[in-house]
């Protein structure tokens, strides 16, 4: 793999966020500066209540910054106000997201999970099947094709959703706790896939993480502590 | 990829109950609409029967059927000499009830002279009235059989033939039968001072010869105003056009309905929008961790609010379509006729489609208000 850009994929500074306002209020972002590169796979890590889920929510433009600036893919998102008007869009070109449960829709079958982010993103129905076929395929879910998501085991529901994460070619991939649900087994098997994407595509993938059988498969790890990192 | 569809399948059964549910709340707007159209067509029955362009009836009365009239039997002659009539026939109206067969009948008694203008319009089996007397035309209302002998104010008649849909205003069905015996009945049914002072008359059995209005054609190239406005020069008659009589009937017998029944359906159609926006917002928050995640994963308002919307109008459709389909089939079983009128029903199909737009508003905006980020939670 031939190293081409140099630049971060998300990068921050003084990244912050805090819930409520006067007595009610929570810091829980308190200045953030990450550079995530591409081709990496880092490891979120952090007591409870650190500010893991915040900082991804971050990321993925779900929630709103209350201070600092946060770049993506090397365009200015967020610098004191959205600096994109079409958050759900960006969502859908850029980012994927994997859930601990996995959230499938339950009224689409396994094969429309997926092709549902490819025909939003406005790609016809034919083809976004053959590349639904394909990520399940990859995914090694491809014999579940038709199946509904209640019908899956854990693992293969968690391997879904990677497919439908994966669909649109995003470069940054979200994960929060994505195997705390599957056994140490899976969990390896997930992993390898995710470090797959991340070099195959030179995409970003952050994994928040209480799951110590995961921590030997990262680039980077950052620690946060009471919404600061500690170390990384 | 339509995801109202794909929901709507997932929980197929559930759908299709809620929306037979709503369908039978449907049905009955529908069919009361249907019973205020078979009221308005029942009131009209009766007058429109004669197919007359022309009333004659005693003045200062809007009779025959708002108030009473009462005319000589001999104003048939006047009329038929205007200038332009073609035709004319003298008739009584009267209600009864009969004792038939160990059953109260009520009867509404149509007089006319046979070879004359005011017999039923379609005789549907047998034949119509002969010279004779004692003969009854009865609409199949009356559960009356040709050959069959009913007793009539102490007469005997028997039926000769049937009509199908003739009723009064009120609902009775129809008998027709000659001038002569319906003038008699009308006599013996009287209270018995009038009986008295009317017997004074010419006619030797005592009942005289009095009809309740002369009903006439008018020569398709004379304006019926002007021969109205003829028969209306005679003193002690009056004289009405056919829409006239129609309009009198319509609003003396047909508005208090209208508005009675034009309120409950407006009440029933309020409860169906409640119900329908209820029903919307269950809907709504069973799918909320799915709308959360279809937000989360990319997808724009518009396809969040238009799988609320097509589920909210699939709805109102199916239960549409399984009310009008009910009422269809049930129309003929009500006592009273149900006229069902594809404006009608198309009337209510539209306001259905606005009702479910506006019953979904709740729904889109609780739909609109969810978080994203509650897609990753739990
Ligand atoms: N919507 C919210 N409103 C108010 N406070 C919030 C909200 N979301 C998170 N917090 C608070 O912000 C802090 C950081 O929460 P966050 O969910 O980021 O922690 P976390 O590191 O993901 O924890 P866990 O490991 O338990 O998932 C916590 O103190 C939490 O209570
Ligand atoms: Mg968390």
């Amino acid at each position: 793999m031939t190293e081409t850009s140099p630049a971060p994929l998300v990068s921050m500074r003084g990244l912050a966020k805090h819930y409520g306002e006067g007595s009610a209020r929570v810091d829980a972002l308190k200045g953030v500066d990450l550079d995530l590169m591409p081709g990496e796979v880092v490891g979120l890590l952090g007591p409870s209540g650190s500010g893991k889920t915040t900082l991804l929510n971050l990321i993925g433009c779900i929630a709103e910054p209350s201070g600092g600036t946060l770049l993506l893919d090397g365009e200015r998102i967020w610098d004191g106000r959205w600096l994109r008007p079409d958050l759900r869009r960006l969502r859908l070109e850029k980012i994927g997201f994997i859930f601990q449960f996995h959230n499938l829709l339950p009224f689409l079958d396994v094969t429309d999970n997926v092709a549902l982010v490819l025909d939003m993103a406005g790609i016809p129905r034919r083809p976004a099947i053959e590349r639904a076929h394909e990520l399940l395929d990859y995914l090694e879910v491809g014999h579940r094709k038709t199946a509904r998501p209640s019908s899956l085991s854990g693992g293969e529901a968690q391997r879904v959703a990677i497919a439908r994460a994966l669909a649109n070619r995003p470069r940054i991939i979200l994960a929060d706790e994505p195997t705390a649900a599957l056994d140490g087994q899976r969990a390896g098997i997930v992993m390898d896939l995710l470090r797959k994407v991340a070099v195959d595509r030179h995409a970003t993938v952050v994994v928040v993480t209480h799951d110590e059988k995961i921590y030997d498969r990262f680039d980077h790890i950052f620690t946060l502590r009471d919404g600061r990192v500690v170390d990384g | 990829m339509n995801l109202a569809i794909r929901d709507i399948r997932h929980n197929l059964g559930r759908f299709l109950l809620t929306s037979i549910g709503l369908g039978l709340l449907l049905g009955v707007v529908l069919s009361m609409i249907g019973i205020y159209r078979g009221l308005v067509a029942d009131a009209l029955s009766l007058v429109r029967g004669p197919g007359a362009d022309l009333w004659v009836v005693e003045t200062g009365t809007r009779g025959p059927f708002a108030e009473g009239s009462r005319i000589p039997g001999d104003t048939r002659e006047a009329v038929a000499r205007l200038a332009g009539v073609t035709e004319a026939g003298s008739m009584t109206f009267q209600s009864l009830e009969a004792l038939h067969r160990g059953r109260k009948l009520r009867l509404q008694v149509v007089g006319h002279e046979p070879d004359r203008l005011g017999g039923p319009a379609v005789i549907t089996e047998g034949r119509g009235l002969a010279r004779g007397r004692f003969e009854l035309i009865a609409d199949v209302k009356t559960g009356l059989v040709l050959g069959e002998r009913i007793a009539l104010g102490g007469d005997v008649f028997t039926v000769v033939g049937l009509t199908r849909g003739a009723v009064s205003s009120s609902g009775d069905p129809v008998v027709w039968m000659s001038l002569r015996d319906s003038q008699v009945l009308q006599f013996r049914l009287s209270p018995a001072p009038a009986r008295r002072e009317a017997a004074r008359g010419p006619v030797a059995t005592g009942a005289p010869d009095t009809v309740n209005a002369v009903v006439a054609r008018v020569a398709a190239n004379v304006p019926v105003e002007s021969v109205t406005e003829a028969a209306r020069r005679w003193k002690h008659l009056a004289a009405m056009t056919q829409d006239e009589q129609e309009t009198i009937l319509t609003r003396s017998v047909v508005e208090k309905a209208r508005q009675q029944i034009g309120l409950f359906t407006t009440v029933l159609l309020t409860v169906s929008t409640v119900i329908i926006a209820l029903i919307i917002y269950t809907m709504t928050m069973d799918k909320l961790k799915e709308i959360a995640t279809l937000k989360l994963i990319g997808a724009p308002d518009g396809r969040i609010v238009g799988l609320i919307l097509q589920q909210a109008l699939a709805l109102g459709l199916i239960g549409f379509s399984a009310g009008a389909t009910l009422i269809t089939l049930v129309k003929d079983h009500f006592p009273r006729r149900v006229v069902m009128l594809p404006e009608d029903a198309m009337a209510l199909g539209v306001i259905v489609v606005v009702v479910c737009v506006l019953a979904s508003g709740l729904g889109v905006r609780l739909a609109l208000k969810v978080d994203p980020a509650t897609a990753l939670g739990s």
